[in-house]
Parts: structure tokens; C-alpha cells; sequence
């Protein structure tokens, strides 16, 4: 594998470490970047749109659709029987049912299929379908699917030393438990596919998709095609933070489907509170954890379990499960502990891939827990922090890969410097003193988050890298292009193999037939994977004319060199462009394909141990909150991030990410709250109850730097991924809100705070903190008077 | 018909539904997909367009959702959607508007889903400022635009940098002096299609004759509520009568005997007034909604919804507020207390319409106090909205008006809490003790927003506030320089 090593003298004038601007901006500002719904629908096209149970758990009766069916504009209505391949479009594991025709797993299920000549009348025919259900009590309590053991798949164990003999020998011992909530994406884009007879019987899928080759495998499963006969294209989706990662699929394959009936070009978009409803979430997790330590808060040993709302079907929670586990150490070394995950079965819609893939919910056990032992003990939350971080001889992680960069020290010390920790901290301590009901808080968390898929075959890419007579560049890879840049990023990594300017580079739409078999844009890879597979066909054509210009001019390979968009060949000096055309007069490729596979990694999933990840990234994020501790309202006034991108490959773009995912994070945990009705049906199914941050959420002060470190490994010009890691950077507000309602106590207990910590659960800590204090005083008092 | 202008060109509407939203027309009907769908519920702002509307001969321009207005509001408006912004149709960066050029200069948009709405909302403040107003009245201004992607921070960077570039200013004269010239006059512009109609009186005498007409049409307004039920539960009206052109229903007048508000006047042409006589409810309607909501809903809307969690109600019903109601019968005038009767339902004749609201003149002796409860401080409906306003002699309550919202299936005073008030003297431990009494006024749900347990006792706590900001002043902390603390989500806000 050819790795791509930069000169650091060179990187000022290159393209590669530069803020380029996004490669859509100004298409974007002016609204002329067209995403899936705005490409003009052809004559006769048609829409297709589903019919949704009304219950969450039994069995169907019977369907009656003669009243839908009679809307003047209905083309057809589609059932289960109507598919002739598969029902099943279940990603890895079986179990994610198409349109069902008997059993009902989850309010909103798809029964059926309308077809229509517009929107408007699929949606409201969808809601004539008259269907009578045998109903059934849902199953929705985490608690009972643990004691039941019902796993959407089985649970796992990773270990390290002996948890079972270690933790009872701890001279402390706590434990504890926290319910977190899930996420919606919130794409602003909603879930949209395009599906398109062609001539030769397959089908050409335009999809807002992140997995456009799992769109192209499920799609001719569904139609039962070979899958060449299927072409997914995706220029770019209107935000996917792992929403369109599997879940764009059932609609992609229903559109299929009704293109298939009806030999038009049929569109299949959810209307926002549909998509709410029927595509999967961010798991809600429930974690339970016993940890051992000695005085100083050092720990000793730890047992953690994580309990994932998998919701009816195992879509990918097998695998995010699994995430939560690799990472409920976060950066604290525990020698010895016991990590279990399951993956508990929930009759609603099935949780899925959310930036962090559980990893966060997995990171909020082990910041839960760094905290509960410093409120135990009476510290400084940060000192035991600090004092449990992964170090040289204490570098095992539960999953037993060996950690081998230790730059969280560095980076938390900066940061206690340049925001002023501790100061803020006594400050901070004398406000809340004199404050009667404004509590202020403060917290520094850190983040270590493993980079590559879990699942090792997909750790590959391919790129395919043209260049015209003209000496303009095609750059086409696997990856997708959702906002985070990638395409920007692969534009600036291209233009630096070659020496040019990156606006002479077209990175264009995401196709199948383009680069087959690519894996999902997820996992934060995408620049990782699609970047080197796209410099290594780069290279693959530079060296074809390096060798080229040798020959022709009779020189040695030394004498030839680009830079600042020319050959340097001997003493003379052409244009790029002259070169390529002298190239191709020449009869030399000017094509290549281009392919990467992650080195190193390697993870036994039933020992639980290997060597999982290429690398972590790191960040660490400083927060400050004030509570008003009689409603619980509160507000993040001031965050300081300081986070590790590697060498970065576009500074603006990783800052872009880190502010955005942060804020994200921050969403998840404090306004972002999911909630399901007693019958299964989701409460809370659009933006007027469902709220995301909005402007004036983000910090007053939000100061974010970038920390100079190249990544060790070799990864592309030694950046590092950066989409997931900083949305865990989040978690400093949750701690931070919990270090104000401990300020009640004086800082000697702090409530549970589940989240999201919505104004009232921050109430409800509250008054558990005053109960406590006020329990406190009497107690002291007693003694005094008893002394 | 209908006539107005898109853009630079006239358009004249005669058979379109009358429920059919901007956004639809454009994307469908006319091919516009600049303007993008993100909820069609009016709560992410991804189909901000501007309105322009000629006020004495000046043409104003403001942000609304295009999901939200019915096209037949457009009557006599000039819409501009984000296609008309740039000086190209495919424009190059030196092609672009100034809002745009710092948008992409500072990095704001990522996915770029959102970003058309976040250029129409920039570009409504540019319009109306001639240099940066400053953070809070940037968050205010895209305080109803949702981001997903960027944190915002770019954004933010982005209004402020907008104003460095020369001025650039748009030329429309023409096309609106056009569209002037063709208004038709002398009719009632509306819209039929199929069996469906859509009218927009001018007058209140064809209005009031078209609901007597047609006592089963649906009134409506700004249409910031209604239109939910034709996005959401796809309902298609048969006939629909539009206020929001009655120009007896619009402005507000004040003189000795207090203040009158035009039923469809949209919030934003009568906040900074009704505010100047009750600074005390500034917050609670810069929080109503978001500025598109704001540019577009009406008091008339609020109200003649009988929405339980609407913000206006309490307040105008702590304020003794009345309500006009018209019809070819004539006017009459209620409390608007009493207009409320249960969930859904008002003293609303079906030949009547609501015509405007009357605020009293201020007492001397009064204090106010409103507070709101939610998620999130921007575009956000009320987990609880509470409004305190008492009269006192210094030293005991004289009448006390508690009107709360989200508390029961109507906006309702809590009487017995007001009763452990008055008399009383205007002391904490009054407050404490008459807290203890909204568990007897109500009895309220648990529900998406919040459990019942919690909305007591935040009232309880809201309560004990209100005495500690309006009487107390020394036992909170102080940290900005208003002379109040202010909750600790709004400190952020009041001190940028």
C-alpha cells in the first residue's frame, strides 16, 4: 500500500491543509444544488407513498383498499405479495420487513404501497386504507426485555483481568445508573428516492442515500435482479449523520417496486412527520455500572453493563451495541472490568446508526462514572479525570488493544490553561455561594474515540480518477457527500497529488457503476478510506507519467517533478494541461482506479479482544452552564474545544464539523427528547415537540482550536477522522450541569441527571440535591448538638 | 383572482386550492425548488421567502415560511424566493449577494439543505438594517431557521460579515409599479377551484356578509396554524375566508382608553407598541414563535384558534383584554375571558368573526410579571406560560389576575391562588402560600412537553419568581446590568 507522505515545507503552498471553501457553497447559498426532490420529476412520472398500521404490536386482520383505491389519480396499491424477490431488506441480519402482510412490530409499520399521479393523492389514499388488526400489548420496558432476555441479538462480554475477584478487594466501591435518551437526525433533507425503469429490465435509483451500493444489493434483491442491473446514483443528501446509512433503503426499494408495476419513473418521499415515525433513531440506552477505586479515586476495577433499545429488528444495532462497549472506557484505564452489551428487543421502530454509532451512550458510563467517584470522594471531578487517564503501562483497553498515543495529558493541560479552569472554578464556586437560584457549573471531559468499522471487510474503498485532454480532472470515489466536505477534502487531496489547483478538480456524484461494492460514508471514514483510494489512483497515473516524460525526454525520474500546477522536467517547465495532452498524443492512460484497505485492524468478536481500530482521535471540551434551579431552565454560556484532526486536510471544514457535531451532542443530551406513548406511537413526531438547538443555543463564547499533531499512523497526509469523535465532546455540558446541581450540596453528592436533562429533569435533580442538602444540615446539626 | 408578484414576473392565480401553500406553488406548480421543504410545519425555516408589502407607497420586505402562507395571501405582495437573490440564475461568487458571499466565505453552509432559508432570513435583516444590528437581533432574526449541521457559529459570523461588503440593492420599481397599476379594484380577489373557494375581503362589510353567506367557511389569518391541518392531516377545505387583507382588522390604535389591536394584524407591526405599555411582555413575544411566525400569525389567529398553549391568550387575559366580535348583526364586545368555553371551543357565533381586542389603559398600581417554559428559548410552544399582574397599594395586593397556558384545555386564571393574593400583603410568604393553591386551580396533563407533576411545580416556582423580580430585587443575584435577574436561560440572551 502506497502511503503519501507529506513535506512539511511544501504544505504552505499546497492544496492539501488549506480552508478551502465547500465545493456546493455557492451553488448552496443560491439554492441552485439540487438535491433529490428538486430534479424535475419526468412527464408521467408517478409517487409512491406507504400505508401505515395505526397499532405497534399484533397481527392484521384484514385490508380494505377499495376506498383508496377509487381516488380518481390512484395508479395501484402494492402489497407484500406484489414483491417479487425479497421482503426482507435487513442490512446484515434479517428482520427488516419491506411491507408486512401479517405481523405488526411497531406503530407505523409499512402494510402497503399506494402509487399515485401526485403526491398529494398517494398520501391522502394512503389514509383511506381501512385495516383491521388482532392488537397485542406492546413490549416497550427495557427492564422487562433484560429479564426476559429478549435480544434482537445476542448479548457479549468483553474482559479484562478479573472483575468477579478485583472489585470487591476495592477499599471503594460504587454503582450506579443512568437512562439516556435517543436522537433524531433531523436531516433537513427527508428520506427521498427517485427509481427508474431501464430498458434492459434493472432500474436507476437516485437515493439520498449514505450506502448507495447497499441500495443497489437490496434493490435487486427486492426486484430480483442480478446487480449489475441496478445503478444507485447520490451527488449529494441534505444531511444523513447516520440516518441514511441503512434507513434510506425501504424507500429506495418501494420505489423500485412501484417503477417496477408500473414502468414509470416513480418518486418515494416521507413527509417529515412520517419520517419522525417510521425510520429508525440513536438508541435510547439504560447503563448500569459497579466500579472499585482507592482514596485518591484511582480505579481499580469496573463492571459496566449497556443496555441498547434496539427497537423490533437488529438493523445494525449487533455492531452499535458493540460500539457502546469498545468505548464505556472512554480514555480511563480500567484494570480489570467486564464490559456486557445488549441488544434488547422494544416493539418500536428499529434504532439505528446515529453519529458515534453508541458510542456515545457507551462514553456516558465512563463519564458518569470518573464523576460519581469524584463527588463520592469530595474532588475535583477533573483530578480523577486526569488521574485515570490511559497512560504507558496502564494502555489496555477493555477490548485488549494496546494504546499507543497519549496526548489527552497535553491536551487537557492546555486547555485548564488557556480557558482558565481553575480560576473559573473558584470564581464559579463564590457565584453560586451568593447566587439564591442562578447555578453556575463547570466541566472538562475528554474524548477517545476509535477510528475504523468495527466490521472489518468494509476498512476498503475505491476511487476512479480521469483526466481529460484538457487537463481537467474527474474524480468519482465511494464515499458521499452529505455537508461533511468529503468531496472538498478528496478535490484538495487529488490537486495535491498532481500539483494543481483543487477548482480543477470535478469531484461528482456517488455511482454504482462508477465504484462498485463501496461501503457506507460512515464510521468517520470517509476521508480516511475515499481520500487514499483516490491519492493512490492519482499516484497510479503520476507515476505513469513520470515514467512517461523519462522516456520522451530522456531524463531521469529525479529530474521530474510537479509543483504549483506545472512538470518540472530538466530545466524546461509545461502546463499541466500541455502534459496531459502530450500524454494522451502519446497513447498513455489517463484513467485509473484506485483502491484502500486499512491496515492493522483485527477484532475476534466472540473473545472480544484485537486490535479493532487504526487509530483514536481525541478532543477535549471545557463547558460552562448556569441552572435556574426553579424551573430548571439552563443555558451553555462558554465552551472551549480543543480537538485532535491530525494534520488536517481543511482546517474550516474539521472546525465546521467539530462546532456542528458539539452542538449536536449538546442537543442529545439536554433538548432533544424522545418520547413514546403508552400504546407504542411516538409523542413526539415533528419539530414543534421535538426541538433541536437552534441559534441562539450556541454558546455565547465558543472558542475552538485545532491541536497540532500529526496522526501516527498513516493515514491520509496524516489527517485523522473527525466526524463522530467531537460529537461526544457534548458530554461536557451533561457534566457540567450536573457539576451545578451538585453546587447545592456544596459538592458532596450529585444527583442522577438522565438525559436528555430537559428543564425538568434538571428540576427534578434539583430538588433531590436540596432534599439531601437539607437531610445534610439537619444531620450535622444533630451531631453538633449530640457532640 | 389573485395577483401578485414572483420576483420580477406578475402572476395572476384564478383556479389553484385554496388551501395550496406557497411553498407547493412554487416547487410544484412552478418549478422553484430553491426553496426547500424541511418539515411543512412552519418549525425549520428551510422555505423562508420574503414578502413585500407597500405601506403608504413604501415596500417592506419580510421573512415568512412558504409552507405556512396560503398562496392566496399573496394578493397584491411581492414574493421573493431565493432564485431572485444572486445576480445570475447559476451565479458565479462575484455574482452573488452580499448575504451569500459571507455565507460562503465563512463557511455556513454545509449540507445546504437549510442554507436558501438561512440566505431569505439574512437577507430580510439586511434589507431592513443598513449596518450589523448586533448578536441578539441576529439570533432573533434566525431564530425560526434550523441547522443541523453547522452549530450555527458560521452563521452567526456570516450576518455579521454580510454588512462589510458594499451595499448592493435591488431594483424592482418597475415590476411593482406594474403590479400597482394592474391591481383590480372593486372585487373581492379570490380563487376557485373545482368546488373550492378561496376570498379575501377588503372590506369588513364583504366580510362579514361572505361568513353570513357561508357560516361553515374557515376563517383565516396568517394561517401559521391553520395550514397545519392541511400539511399534516391533508384536510382540504371547501371554502375558505381570508382576514388577512380587512383592512379594518389591521394597524392598532391607542388613545386615554387604552389600546385596540386589529384581529389580523401579524404580531410583528404591534409588538414594539403594545411593549412600550407592558415592557414586562417583551420576552414573551420575542419567544412567540420565530420571526416568519411572527411576520405572518395574528392575535385574531391565536385566539380564534383557542389553542390551549397559545402565549397572547394568557397575557391579553391577565391584561382584562377584550375581544370585538363582528357580523352584519353588528359588533359585540366580551371579556375575553369568558370568549373561551372548553377545548376547542368559543362564544364564536358562526356568522361572526373576530374583529380586533381591547388592552385597557395600563393602572398606575400595576405589576407585571409573564413568564414562559419550554425546551428550548427559540420557536418553542409553552410547557407553561404564566402572566401575574396585580394591582397593589404598596403594601397589599388589591386584585390579582393569574392567567396561565398549558395548565388546562383552555387559558384560565387560577382563581383560588388569585383569591390567596388579594388583601394580602405583597410579601414572599403571600406568594408561597398562594403557590401552594394552583394544584387546586388545576389539574393539568402530562404529556410530550411534560409531566403534570413537573408543570405544578414549576407555576409554584414561577410564582415565587415573579414575587422575587417584581417586590423582592435584592435576593437574587445580579449579573447584567438590567435591574432583574433574569432566568438563567436568558442571561445568555440579554447579554450578547
Amino acid at each position: 500500500m502506497r502511503h503519501f507522505e507529506i513535506n512539511q515545507s511544501e504544505l504552505k503552498t499546497s492544496q492539501v491543509g488549506q480552508s478551502k471553501k465547500h465545493e456546493s457553497a455557492v451553488k448552496q447559498v443560491s439554492g441552485t444544488a439540487h438535491y433529490i426532490d428538486d430534479k424535475p420529476h419526468p412527464n408521467g412520472g408517478l409517487h409512491a407513498y406507504p400505508v401505515l398500521a395505526t397499532i405497534s404490536c399484533g397481527h392484521i386482520l384484514s385490508i380494505d383498499s377499495s376506498q383508496a383505491q377509487a381516488v380518481n389519480g390512484v395508479v395501484t396499491i402494492l402489497s407484500a405479495a406484489d414483491i417479487p424477490g425479497s421482503n426482507d431488506v435487513g442490512p446484515v441480519f434479517k428482520g427488516d420487513i419491506l411491507l408486512t402482510d401479517d405481523k405488526i412490530e411497531y406503530h407505523s409499520q409499512p402494510v402497503l404501497l399506494v402509487v399515485a399521479q401526485t403526491y398529494e393523492i398517494a398520501r391522502q389514499a394512503a389514509r383511506l386504507v381501512k385495516i383491521e388488526y388482532k392488537n397485542e400489548t406492546p413490549q416497550l420496558d427495557i427492564q422487562v426485555a433484560i429479564k426476559n432476555e429478549q435480544w434482537v441479538r445476542p448479548p457479549h462480554e468483553m474482559k479484562l483481568g478479573s472483575v468477579e475477584t478485583e472489585l470487591p478487594k476495592s477499599k471503594h466501591q460504587i454503582s450506579g445508573q443512568m437512562h439516556i435518551g435517543g436522537q433524531e437526525h433531523f436531516y433537513l433533507e427527508g428520506q427521498v428516492s427517485v427509481a427508474t425503469p431501464t430498458e434492459d429490465g434493472g432500474m436507476f435509483v437516485q437515493c439520498s442515500t449514505q450506502n448507495p451500493s447497499e441500495i443497489q444489493h437490496l434493490v435487486a434483491k427486492v426486484i430480483n435482479r442480478p446487480f449489475n442491473f441496478i445503478t444507485v446514483e447520490m451527488r449529494r443528501m441534505g444531511g444523513g449523520f447516520g440516518g441514511k446509512e441503512t434507513q434510506a433503503a425501504p424507500w429506495a426499494c418501494l420505489a423500485a417496486l412501484a417503477a417496477l408495476h408500473t414502468g414509470k419513473s416513480v418518486k418515494l418521499r416521507l413527509a417529515r412527520a412520517d419520517d419522525f415515525k417510521i425510520t429508525g433513531k440513536r438508541h435510547p440506552f439504560f447503563n448500569t455500572y459497579e466500579v472499585g477505586f482507592d482514596d485518591n479515586g484511582l480505579i481499580e476495577a469496573a463492571n459496566i453493563e449497556l443496555s441498547g433499545y434496539c427497537g423490533y429488528s437488529p438493523d445494525l444495532s449487533d455492531a452499535i451495541v458493540e460500539r457502546a462497549q469498545f468505548h464505556a472506557d472512554n480514555a480511563y484505564f480500567y484494570p480489570h472490568n467486564k464490559i456486557r452489551g445488549n441488544r434488547c428487543y422494544v416493539n418500536t421502530v428499529s434504532h439505528t446508526a446515529y453519529r458515534g454509532f453508541g458510542g456515545p451512550q457507551g462514553m456516558m458510563a465512563a463519564e458518569q462514572i470518573v464523576d460519581d467517584i469524584a463527588y463520592y470522594l469530595g474532588k475535583d471531578p477533573l483530578e480523577i479525570r486526569k488521574l485515570n487517564l490511559y497512560r504507558p503501562g496502564r494502555d489496555i483497553t477493555p477490548y485488549h488493544q494496546q494504546v499507543e498515543q497519549f496526548i489527552l495529558q497535553d491536551m487537557i493541560a492546555q486547555v485548564e490553561q488557556s480557558a482558565n479552569y481553575w480560576q473559573r472554578k473558584t470564581e464559579i464556586k463564590s457565584f453560586n455561594q451568593n447566587s439564591a437560584f442562578i447555578k453556575k457549573g463547570l466541566a472538562l471531559t475528554p474524548v477517545k474515540f476509535g477510528i475504523s468499522f468495527t466490521v472489518q471487510h468494509l476498512n476498503q474503498a475505491g476511487a476512479l480518477v480521469l483526466i481529460y485532454t484538457d487537463g481537467s480532472i474527474h474524480v468519482n470515489h465511494g464515499g458521499t457527500e452529505m455537508g461533511q466536505g468529503l468531496n472538498t477534502k478528496i478535490a484538495q487531496i487529488v490537486a495535491e497529488a498532481f500539483s494543481v489547483n483543487s477548482e480543477h478538480i470535478l469531484v461528482n456524484a456517488t455511482r454504482t457503476d462508477k465504484v462498485p461494492n463501496t461501503s457506507p460514508t460512515a464510521a468517520s471514514s470517509g476521508t480516511d478510506l475515499n481520500g487514499m483510494a483516490a491519492l493512490n489512483a492519482a499516484n497510479t497515473i503520476k507515476q505513469r507519467l513520470v515514467e512517461f516524460v523519462a522516456r520522451h525526454f530522456n531524463l531521469e525520474l529525479e529530474q521530474i517533478h510537479f509543483s504549483n500546477n506545472q512538470l518540472h522536467y530538466g530545466n524546461n517547465r509545461m502546463s499541466f494541461a500541455e502534459l496531459i495532452n502530450l500524454a494522451y498524443i502519446n497513447r498513455i492512460s489517463l484513467s485509473s482506479t484506485g483502491f484502500y484497505s486499512t491496515p492493522k485492524i483485527h477484532f475476534d468478536k466472540e473473545k472480544g479482544t484485537g486490535h479493532p481500530f487504526f487509530y483514536y482521535a481525541h478532543g477535549v471540551a471545557l463547558a460552562e452552564v448556569q441552572i435556574d434551579t426553579l424551573t430548571g431552565e439552563n443555558t451553555t454560556t462558554r465552551v472551549d474545544i480543543l480537538h485532535d484532526v491530525g494534520n488536517s486536510i481543511n482546517p474550516a471544514i474539521d472546525i465546521g464539523q467539530i462546532e456542528g457535531a458539539f452542538i449536536q451532542g449538546m442537543g442529545w443530551l439536554t433538548t432533544e427528547d424522545l418520547r413514546w406513548n403508552q400504546d407504542g406511537s411516538l409523542a413526539s413526531f415533528g419539530p414543534a415537540t421535538y426541538k433541536i438547538p437552534a441559534i441562539g443555543d450556541t454558546p455565547a463564547e465558543f472558542n475552538v482550536e485545532l491541536y497540532d499533531s500529526a496522526n501516527p499512523q498513516t493515514s491520509v497526509f496524516r489527517s485523522k477522522a473527525v466526524g463522530e469523535p467531537p460529537f461526544m465532546l457534548g458530554i461536557s455540558v451533561w457534566s457540567a450541569l450536573r457539576n451545578a446541581i451538585a453546587s447545592i450540596t456544596d459538592y458532596q453528592y450529585a444527583p442522577d441527571l438522565d438525559t436528555p436533562a430537559t428543564p425538568e429533569v434538571i428540576l427534578a435533580a434539583v430538588e433531590k440535591a436540596q432534599n439531601w442538602q437539607a437531610q445534610h444540615s439537619q444531620n450535622t446539626a444533630q451531631e453538633l448538638q449530640n457532640a | 383572482m389573485i395577483q401578485f408578484l414572483l420576483n420580477q414576473d406578475l402572476i395572476e392565480l384564478e383556479a389553484v386550492a385554496p388551501s395550496l401553500s406557497i411553498l407547493d406553488w412554487l416547487r410544484t406548480n412552478k418549478g422553484k425548488t430553491g426553496t426547500k421543504e424541511g418539515c411543512a410545519s412552519g418549525d425549520c425555516g428551510a422555505c423562508t421567502v420574503l414578502i413585500g408589502e407597500n405601506k403608504q407607497g413604501n415596500w417592506q420586505y419580510k421573512s415568512i415560511n412558504a409552507c405556512l402562507m396560503l398562496v392566496g395571501n399573496l394578493h397584491g405582495k411581492h414574493l421573493v424566493t431565493i432564485e431572485a437573490v444572486s445576480q445570475n440564475a447559476f451565479p458565479e461568487f462575484d455574482d452573488l449577494h452580499p448575504v451569500q458571499k459571507a455565507m460562503v466565505e465563512c463557511h455556513g453552509s454545509q449540507c445546504g439543505f437549510c442554507t436558501p432559508g438561512i440566505i431569505m432570513s439574512m437577507l430580510a435583516l439586511y434589507l431592513n438594517h443598513t449596518s450589523y444590528p448586533g448578536k441578539s437581533t441576529a439570533i432573533h432574526a434566525l431564530g425560526g431557521n434550523l441547522c443541523r449541521c453547522t452549530g450555527y457559529n458560521p452563521i452567526l459570523k456570516a450576518v455579521e460579515k454580510c454588512f462589510d461588503y458594499p451595499r448592493a440593492n435591488f431594483n424592482w420599481q418597475a415590476e411593482l409599479t406594474l403590479l400597482t397599476t394592474k391591481l383590480a379594484e372593486n372585487a373581492i380577489p379570490n380563487l376557485t377551484n373545482q368546488n373550492c373557494h378561496f376570498y379575501l375581503p377588503q372590506n369588513l362589510a364583504d366580510l362579514v356578509k361572505l361568513k353570513a353567506q357561508m357560516p361553515t367557511a374557515q376563517l383565516v389569518a396568517g394561517a401559521t396554524d391553520l395550514s397545519l391541518a392541511f400539511t399534516q392531516q391533508l384536510k382540504t377545505p371547501q371554502q375558505l375566508i381570508s382576514v388577512s387583507q380587512c383592512q379594518p382588522l389591521i394597524g392598532y390604535q391607542q388613545n386615554q382608553d387604552g389600546m385596540f389591536i386589529g384581529a389580523a394584524t401579524p404580531y410583528a407591526e404591534f409588538i414594539k407598541q403594545f411593549c412600550q405599555i407592558y415592557p414586562e411582555s417583551t420576552e414573551l413575544f420575542n419567544r412567540l414563535g420565530s420571526t416568519q411566525i411572527r411576520n405572518s400569525g395574528t392575535l385574531g389567529g391565536s385566539i380564534g384558534n383557542a389553542s390551549p398553549i397559545g402565549d397572547p391568550a394568557p397575557l391579553l387575559i391577565a391584561l382584562n383584554a377584550k375581544i370585538e366580535l363582528a357580523s352584519e348583526r353588528g359588533k359585540r364586545v366580551i371579556a375575553l375571558e369568558d370568549y373561551f368555553i372548553a377545548y376547542k371551543t368559543t362564544q364564536l357565533k358562526p356568522d361572526e368573526v373576530i374583529s380586533g381586542f381591547y388592552l385597557p389603559p395600563r393602572p398606575l398600581n400595576l405589576t407585571l410579571a409573564c413568564h414562559k417554559i419550554s425546551k428550548r428559548i427559540e420557536d418553542d410552544i409553552s410547557t407553561v406560560c404564566l402572566v401575574m399582574a396585580l394591582t397593589t397599594d404598596n403594601q397589599h395586593i388589591i386584585t390579582a389576575n393569574i392567567a396561565f397556558g398549558g395548565m388546562t384545555a383552555i387559558p384560565a386564571r387560577a382563581k383560588q391562588t388569585e383569591a390567596a393574593l388579594i388583601k394580602q400583603p405583597t410579601e414572599l410568604a403571600t406568594f408561597k402560600a398562594a403557590a401552594k393553591q394552583i394544584s387546586q386551580d388545576f389539574s393539568p396533563l402530562s404529556d410530550v412537553r411534560a409531566s403534570a407533576e413537573y408543570r405544578v411545580k414549576v407555576s409554584e416556582n414561577l410564582l415565587i419568581r415573579s414575587w422575587h423580580q417584581t417586590f423582592g430585587q435584592i435576593e437574587i443575584q445580579k449579573n447584567h446590568s438590567d435591574n432583574i435577574q433574569l432566568p438563567a436561560t436568558r442571561v445568555q440572551h440579554a447579554a450578547l
